[in-house]
């Protein structure tokens, strides 16, 4: 369809106001609102992202297209009345507790959005009890860690540690990141993935949910 | 020496590209439209909301030696370790750009501002970065007037959690330069607050000293380089024997006696 074709493309070039002026339009020409979102927003943000990727899109841009895209999320949000947006899963997000790098995070979560992922950032200097807490009470399905700093690496195991001893590990899956940590880190702290950019960490947490 | 050294906003108001780097916008690219125009925004609100301050102390070697050590973290061999004995000034110092620039950053990630957010966080860090240039330059300045460094020496600085220094060596530094009376304190996580703030050391010595290559074994994983290209800068002076920049420093700064 022509219009989610726009969408696409507009939601790409950061027009926020674009984005909700057409979304609303699709909305009114009795468009699946679930269709909006995937073949519009969604489909938009992969190609910003992949754009990321091969560095023909940069931070600035791929920010830009985020907030593009949360303007058409507002517009649909109250169409899908009970269940609220359809989402892929619940993750837990947060860098984790002596570090404040963030922008990579950010960029995680917000390539998870797009893709469809329901969110809960939980910002920078995030301690080990509110990561598992807050995945417990909300329910999700994977808890995801930044680490930018060779000292805070450590904070990881502390996170699954815990999980484990709450019984908590095998059912909610962990993801780490950050320029430091390496897939081999990873097994070693006995974390379910490590992702390497924001791309690759949105297929790993994809299959880390179909191995359920 | 202890001193408090007053940095003017529009000296640490920093360059589009040296902003746009930390965005990962190389340097050499033409960047795009929308993140210039991002860039002039949060320049501007830079402008409203930095409250920059400096402090610097001097430090002798052997007290030196103590801070350096730091929690005794340190990688075995560092820049810092082999240089500072070869140089005529040492200097504890710290900078920031102030909280309510990270306050607005706050703000705009809060409403959902992501962009501007981020590039404010960009605009703020370099801007700390202007910030430690202007005091390296006033101690370097000062040292010159007291006639204790000569017009071709140079200065450069090194950060814990940098170049083998431990982040941990933060501690000992505060201690010592106790930063706190320009508002700077360092929490148990080796975080600063104001978090746009950077603390190090000032080496002031002939150019000569300053020469190192980057192969340390953390020297792989280091993004910048940065002591590469000044060390490049110093190298082209020495060859052309051009110290005209030190001396145009020396009359230009105007040193509180
Ligand atoms: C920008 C930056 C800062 C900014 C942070 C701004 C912010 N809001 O985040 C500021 C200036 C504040 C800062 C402060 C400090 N920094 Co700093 N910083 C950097 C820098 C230059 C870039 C980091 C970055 O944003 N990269 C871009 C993003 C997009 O990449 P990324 O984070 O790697 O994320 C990608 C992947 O890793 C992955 N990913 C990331 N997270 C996650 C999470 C999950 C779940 C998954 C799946 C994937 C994933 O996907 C992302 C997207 O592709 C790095 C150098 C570097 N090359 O990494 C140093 C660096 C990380 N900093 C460093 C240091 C030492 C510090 C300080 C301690 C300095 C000091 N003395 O105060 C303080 C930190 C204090 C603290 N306790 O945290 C060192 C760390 C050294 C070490 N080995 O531990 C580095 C490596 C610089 C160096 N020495 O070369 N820093
Ligand atoms: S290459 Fe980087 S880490 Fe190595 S000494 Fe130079 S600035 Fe420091």
């Amino acid at each position: 369809m022509q219009i989610l074709q726009e969408i696409s493309e507009v939601l790409q070039s950061g027009n926020g106001e674009k984005v909700a002026a057409l979304t609303k339009q699709a909305i009114e020409k009795e468009i699946l609102p679930k269709d909006v979102l995937d073949k519009g927003l969604i489909a938009g943000m992969n190609i910003v992202g992949e754009k990321y990727r091969s560095h023909d899109l940069f931070l600035p841009e791929v920010l830009l297209a985020a907030k593009a895209m949360y303007a058409g999320m507002d517009i649909l949000k109250p169409l899908f009345l009970k269940d609220g947006i359809p989402t892929l899963g619940r993750v837990v997000m947060g860098t984790v507790q002596g570090d404040i790098h963030d922008i990579g995070k950010n960029l995680v979560s917000i390539m998870l959005r797009g893709a469809g992922f329901d969110v809960i950032d939980l910002g920078k200097d995030v301690s080990p009890k509110k990561f598992v807490e807050t995945a417990r009470k909300e329910k999700a399905r994977v808890i995801g860690m930044s680490a930018l700093l060779t000292t805070t690496m450590v904070v990881m195991k502390r996170v699954i540690d815990l999980l484990r001893k709450e019984g908590l590990q095998g059912k909610i899956k962990t993801i780490i990141g950050g320029a430091p940590v390496s897939a081999e880190f990873a097994e070693q702290i006995g974390a379910d993935a490590y992702g390497y950019d924001s791309m690759n960490s949105v297929d790993c947490i994809k299959r880390l949910m179909e191995k359920e | 020496m202890r001193r408090v050294v007053k940095i003017s906003i529009g000296e640490t108001v920093p360059a589009q590209a040296d902003a746009l780097f930390l965005q990962g916008i190389p340097r050499h690219r033409k960047p795009p439209q929308n993140a210039v125009s991002l860039f002039g925004e949060a320049a501007k609100i830079f402008r409203e909301c930095a409250q920059p301050a400096g402090i610097f102390a001097d430090i002798s070697k052997s007290e030196f030696v103590d801070v350096y050590r730091g929690e005794s973290l340190n990688e075995k061999r560092t820049p810092v370790a082999e240089i500072f004995r070869k140089a005529d000034g040492l200097a504890l110092f710290a900078v920031t750009v102030g909280q309510a620039v990270h306050d607005r950053i706050n703000e705009f990630f809060e409403g959902k501002e992501l962009a501007l957010g981020s590039m404010l966080d960009s605009v703020a860090s370099a801007g700390a970065e202007m910030a430690a240039d202007a005091v390296e330059k006033h101690y370097f300045a000062l040292l010159l007037k007291e006639h204790k460094v000569a017009e071709s020496a140079a200065v450069l600085r090194y950060s814990p959690g940098y170049c083998g220094w431990h982040v941990s060596g933060q501690k000992k530094l505060f201690e010592f330069l106790r930063p706190a009376e320009i508002g700077i304190t360092l929490l148990d996580s080796f975080l600063m607050t104001p978090l746009k703030s950077i603390s190090g050391v000032l080496l002031v010595g002939e150019k000569e000293i300053h020469i190192i290559e980057d192969n340390y074994p953390f020297c792989s994983q280091c993004e910048t380089h940065s002591c590469q290209h000044r060390i490049e800068t110093f190298l082209q002076e020495i060859k052309s024997g051009d110290d005209q920049k030190t001396r145009s420093l020396l009359e230009k700064k105007d040193i509180e006696e």
